[in-house]
């Protein structure tokens, strides 16, 4: 029941983006959720959907599976969009009554928060699944490293952010396993309303607690037998490498942030030199 | 019949990269007041096989048959199948959750809405049949033991008092005094209760004492549907398939190769011990 779940799973296949180093994607996600939030033009959006379709097209994810991942924050989406419809105020009013108020900005703005909203997810649904957790984990220390010097305990958080990540799918099939021993005994988690539904939870997240506190345990001995003492001197067995596609998606990255921003500025300058011209 | 599968079908994750065959055409009919062992290696699909005898997995195709009804029929009530058919999971101790043990228990008949007075007889009933004395009912189930928890997990179902007892390797990771203890318990509630019981384990040794039929599961269909002697007289084919016959029965053969007058079909220890003594008295007498 719980199992299908897609947002944010590895999706194993081979592909260019499966392979590029996973600082590279980490910066990617980072520089293009900034972008979105600087620029404000259809332009530089209608680029940016482009880049995202070439590179969902090169990481071989079926596109479904992307669409998937959207209906999680679908509401989300429906509510933000609402919001900026009804609430904005702008020049060109089309409907007003009382704190309602629909207006030609407001319609941009609708259309703009969804669009920003669904890139990011789509942006960093990507990264998640072409980079299994414990690439994005060791790219996230690699990345990081320089904090050390401030006394960040990167590896800790890296190592921290693995084990969660590695245990979702765990409890996540524990969930499933303990509601169906539940359900043999006559549980039932559909019907009533929402407190009866969240007290039908209680057979669930009560052993799920203390399963998670004794996987917990049992890791944290497993790992002290085999001698684990953070991060000091300690290294990979596959170290991260910058190869020659990696500077050149570097390359790309800097060059598709150029390019959104100066197109952002060339619409700016085409709206500003409309409004003087109607003045 | 009370309960039958017919040419039940399962498959994994349909229509995605991760599509598996689980069960693959299987036929079984349960009759009423049997034992049965359920037996096959890791992955072969047992456990997803009785999830389907009381509706938790729905089948992807076939039917399944519970006291003459079909468990797909449209308005079939799902949760008193469930109370009939009564399935206890492997490791069950991981789904206690209440304060007490006696609370623990009553769960199940709680929801089966029944009255105060039923509950408390039926509760009281089931942790006297496995052995949890009163000393317990009040403590929380978690100061309890490994043992002392499948006992009371698997007296929780047992509690809705099902016609038809499924049980996941109930004994797994057990020392061998519980898991003796155990088993002839559920043996016990078999004879006295005259309830149906399908023991689930991949060990032959395991049930080869306690049940009148055996059914060998191997990746994903029936192999061997019989009873034990005559399941265990294909116990190379077992090998085969990463299950083994109960050691009397390597120890039969081997005497046969080698010339005594044995008969092979033997299971338990005390059958042997006869049998050798016969064939040694015999050879005396000669």
């Amino acid at each position: 029941m719980l199992r299908d779940m897609t947002l944010g799973q590895y999706y194993p296949t081979k592909s260019k983006v499966h392979k590029t180093d996973p600082r590279v994607k980490l910066l990617a996600t980072l520089l293009f959720v900034v972008g979105l939030f600087l620029v404000n033009s259809f332009l530089s959006y209608i680029f940016s959907i482009a880049i995202i379709g070439i590179t969902i097209g090169m990481s071989k994810v079926p596109f479904s599976y992307m669409i998937k991942g959207m209906k999680f924050i679908l509401v989300l989406l429906i509510i933000s969009a609402v919001f900026n419809i009804i609430f904005t105020n702008g020049e060109h009013m089309y409907f007003e009554y009382g704190i309602i108020k629909i207006s030609a900005e407001g319609l941009k703005w609708a259309v703009f928060i969804v669009i920003r909203l669904m890139l990011i997810v789509l942006g960093c649904s990507i990264v998640t699944y072409t980079t299994t957790p414990n690439d994005l984990t060791a790219g996230l220390e690699k990345g990081l490293s320089w904090m050390r010097k401030i006394k960040v305990p990167v590896h800790e958080i890296a190592m921290m952010m693995s084990i969660a990540l590695r245990f979702i799918p765990i409890l996540v099939e524990e969930a499933d396993k303990i509601m169906k021993a539940q359900s043999a005994r006559g549980a039932d988690f559909d019907s009533g309303n929402i407190i009866a539904k969240a007290k039908n939870m209680i057979p669930v997240i009560v052993p799920l607690f203390i399963s998670a506190f004794r996987r917990a345990s049992e890791l944290a001995t497993a790992m002290e037998s085999r001698c684990y003492r953070g991060g000091e001197g300690r290294t990979k067995f596959k170290p991260l490498v910058y190869k020659l596609s990696d500077k050149l998606s570097y390359a790309f990255l800097a060059l598709y942030f150029v390019i959104i921003i100066d197109l952002d500025l060339m619409a700016r300058n085409i709206e500003a030199l409309n409004f003087m011209m109607a003045k | 019949m009370l309960l039958s599968l017919k040419d039940l079908s399962y498959v994994y994750s349909k229509g995605t990269p991760l599509q598996t065959g689980a069960l693959k055409n299987i036929n079984l009919d349960i009759e009423e007041n049997s034992f049965i062992g359920l037996i096959g290696h890791t992955g072969s699909g047992k456990s997803t096989l009785i999830q389907h005898m009381n509706g938790l997995i729905k089948a992807t195709s076939g039917d399944v048959i519970f006291e003459g009804r079909s468990i797909y029929e449209k308005g079939y009530d799902l949760k008193e199948l469930r109370c009939n058919v009564g399935l206890v999971f492997q490791y069950p101790e991981h789904q206690l959750f209440e304060e007490t043990v006696f609370k623990d228990v009553s769960f199940g008949p709680t929801n089966q809405g029944l009255s105060e007075e039923e509950i408390k007889a039926r509760v009281e009933n089931a942790l006297r049949i496995v052995g949890i004395g009163e000393e317990y009912w009040n403590m929380s189930p978690f100061e309890l033991s490994g043992g002392e928890k499948r006992r009371v997990a698997i007296a929780g179902v047992m509690a809705m008092q099902p016609k038809v007892l499924i049980l996941d390797e109930p004994t797994a990771g057990l020392d061998p005094k519980t898991k003796n203890s155990i088993l002839s318990q559920i043996k016990q509630i078999h004879e006295e209760v005259k309830i149906t019981v399908i023991l689930v384990s991949h060990s032959m040794e395991d049930v080869a004492e306690y049940v009148d039929r055996i059914i060998v599961m191997n990746d994903g269909s029936v192999m061997y549907d019989d009873e034990p002697k005559k399941v265990f007289s294909h116990y190379k084919e077992l090998e085969k398939i990463g299950l083994a016959a109960p050691a009397m029965t390597y120890i039969m053969n081997k005497l046969k190769e080698n010339g005594f007058e044995v008969s092979t079909d033997i299971i338990t220890v005390e059958e042997a011990t006869k049998e050798i003594l016969n064939c040694l008295n015999k050879e005396k007498q000669c």
